[in-house]
């Protein structure tokens, strides 16, 4: 299984019936693939969607119902679609039961980095800031390293997301989990052991007794 | 509301304006009015919108015209061209939270003085803001955001300027109604008043300056 699947099927884990959920673009997307049989999830999209559905087949596009990166998307019955303001008073408002964001760094205490690296890329922070903020719960789908170096971090060094700590963070090595601003270490990924995750994490992380192997 | 050409309600807006244009990576965006601010070749326009979409696409079509000086949106990541021009000091460009983005264009439309928002606390967005504490909680006073006009596509439009909107279509549109001196509509369908019934108009008429003629 690819780093991306085992993040995606993890957090599916977090799914539960009835919840209104984000997902944000890249691996987060496709934790919609893996809703576990007999639940029914609300996803939205900040354009102003909530029941996104599949891309349809060929030839059966409506260029005016689109997701968040404005590519065609399909919608469940029941769907329902608004303006940008109640898009938004949704997500800040605490409507939105959980996000699922990408991430470029998380430091100890959970706070996410993940709009801009300066000097590099700067796409802007979209609707990133307000899922941090106002999502009741935020998990970031992430990789655990980039070119060899930790994403876990002690100290941002790139500019925050927001100042409030995510709940999750969901690796292929690892669920590290941010309650009482410490980083702890709650599952290894299937045959990742606690060392080697430790020896992959910049962040110190706190290592309770008994570690569980993540459910896939 | 007055119905006018394509090429006459572009003719009523200078340069140096500030627009604001519905659309959501181009989709909902008025495509027509584009093409026709490209083709009027409209000089110093700062665009209020969510993002520059892309080359070739809504409001990417003004930035490859070189046709804005400043940009104030939430997300420049699709259209390199936006993000060139930015780093060349070709174009200005203000970055803002897509949900703050939305709420101070709100703020102007509906008379309010301002938004408290959480939004942006503890991240660069808050440098040189007022921070507000309400019941132990603390705000970034943020403040309205108007413009000159407002470019608004619409599904259906009636004889009188109600107009609804279509899907993700919808976005900006109705809330950029409210916050511009001038209001040009372009729409897909222009249709008899009644046939979009009281429930479902989203902009009602008095809001809309110029219906774009069909051709």
């Amino acid at each position: 299984m690819d780093a991306q699947t085992i993040i995606a099927k993890r957090i599916a884990h977090e799914l539960r019936d009835g919840m209104l959920v984000n997902l944000g673009i890249g691996i987060p997307t496709q934790v919609a693939n893996y809703v576990p049989p007999g639940i029914h999830i609300f996803f939205q999209s900040e354009n102003g969607l909530i029941g996104t559905a599949p891309v349809p087949e060929e030839g059966m596009v409506q260029a005016r119902l689109t997701d968040a990166g404005g590519m065609p998307v399909g919608a469940i019955p029941g769907a329902c679609t608004f303006d940008s303001a109640m898009s938004f008073g949704l997500i800040r408002g605490g409507h939105v039961d959980l996000t699922v964001l990408g991430g470029l760094q998380i430091d100890v205490q959970g706070r996410l980095a993940n709009w801009m690296i300066p000097g590099k890329m700067v796409p802007g922070m979209g609707g990133a800031m307000d899922l941090v903020s106002g999502a009741k719960r935020v998990v970031v789908a992430m990789q655990h390293s980039a070119k060899g170096k930790s994403k876990v971090v002690k100290c941002c060094t790139l500019p925050f997301t927001s100042a409030r700590a995510v709940d999750m963070v969901v690796t292929e090595l690892a669920v590290i989990t941010f309650h009482g601003g410490r980083a702890t270490l709650t599952e290894t990924a299937p045959g990742v052991s606690v060392q080697q995750v430790l020896a992959a994490t910049e962040a110190e992380l706190v290592v309770p007794p008994h570690v569980p192997q993540m459910q896939l | 509301m007055r119905t006018t050409t394509l090429e006459a309600a572009v003719a009523t807006i200078p340069d140096g304006a500030s627009l604001m244009i519905g659309g959501f990576m181009a989709v909902g965006t008025p495509e027509r009015l584009m093409d026709e601010l490209v083709r009027q070749r409209k000089r110093d326009l700062t665009v209020i919108a969510n993002d520059t979409a892309r080359p070739g696409a809504g409001i990417g079509k003004l930035v490859t015209a070189k046709l804005v000086r400043k940009a104030i949106v939430s997300h420049i990541g699709t259209n390199p061209e936006t993000q060139q021009k930015m780093l060349a000091g070709e174009m200005d460009v203000e970055l803002i939270p897509q949900g703050t983005l939305i709420e101070r264009i709100r703020a102007a439309g509906y008379g309010l003085g301002g938004i408290l928002t959480s939004t942006g606390i503890g991240t660069v967005v808050e440098e040189g803001k007022r921070k507000i504490e309400v019941d132990g909680r603390e705000y970034l006073l943020e403040l309205p955001l108007k413009a000159d006009f407002a470019l608004i596509q619409a599904f259906l439009a009636d004889y009188l300027g109600n107009l609804t909107y279509v899907l993700t279509a919808r976005n900006f549109n109705p809330v950029i109604a409210m916050a511009a001196t001038t209001v040009i509509v372009d729409a897909e369908h222009v249709v008899p008043v009644g046939m979009i019934s009281p429930d479902h108009v989203m902009t009602p008429a008095p809001l809309v300056d110029y219906l774009i003629a069909r051709p």
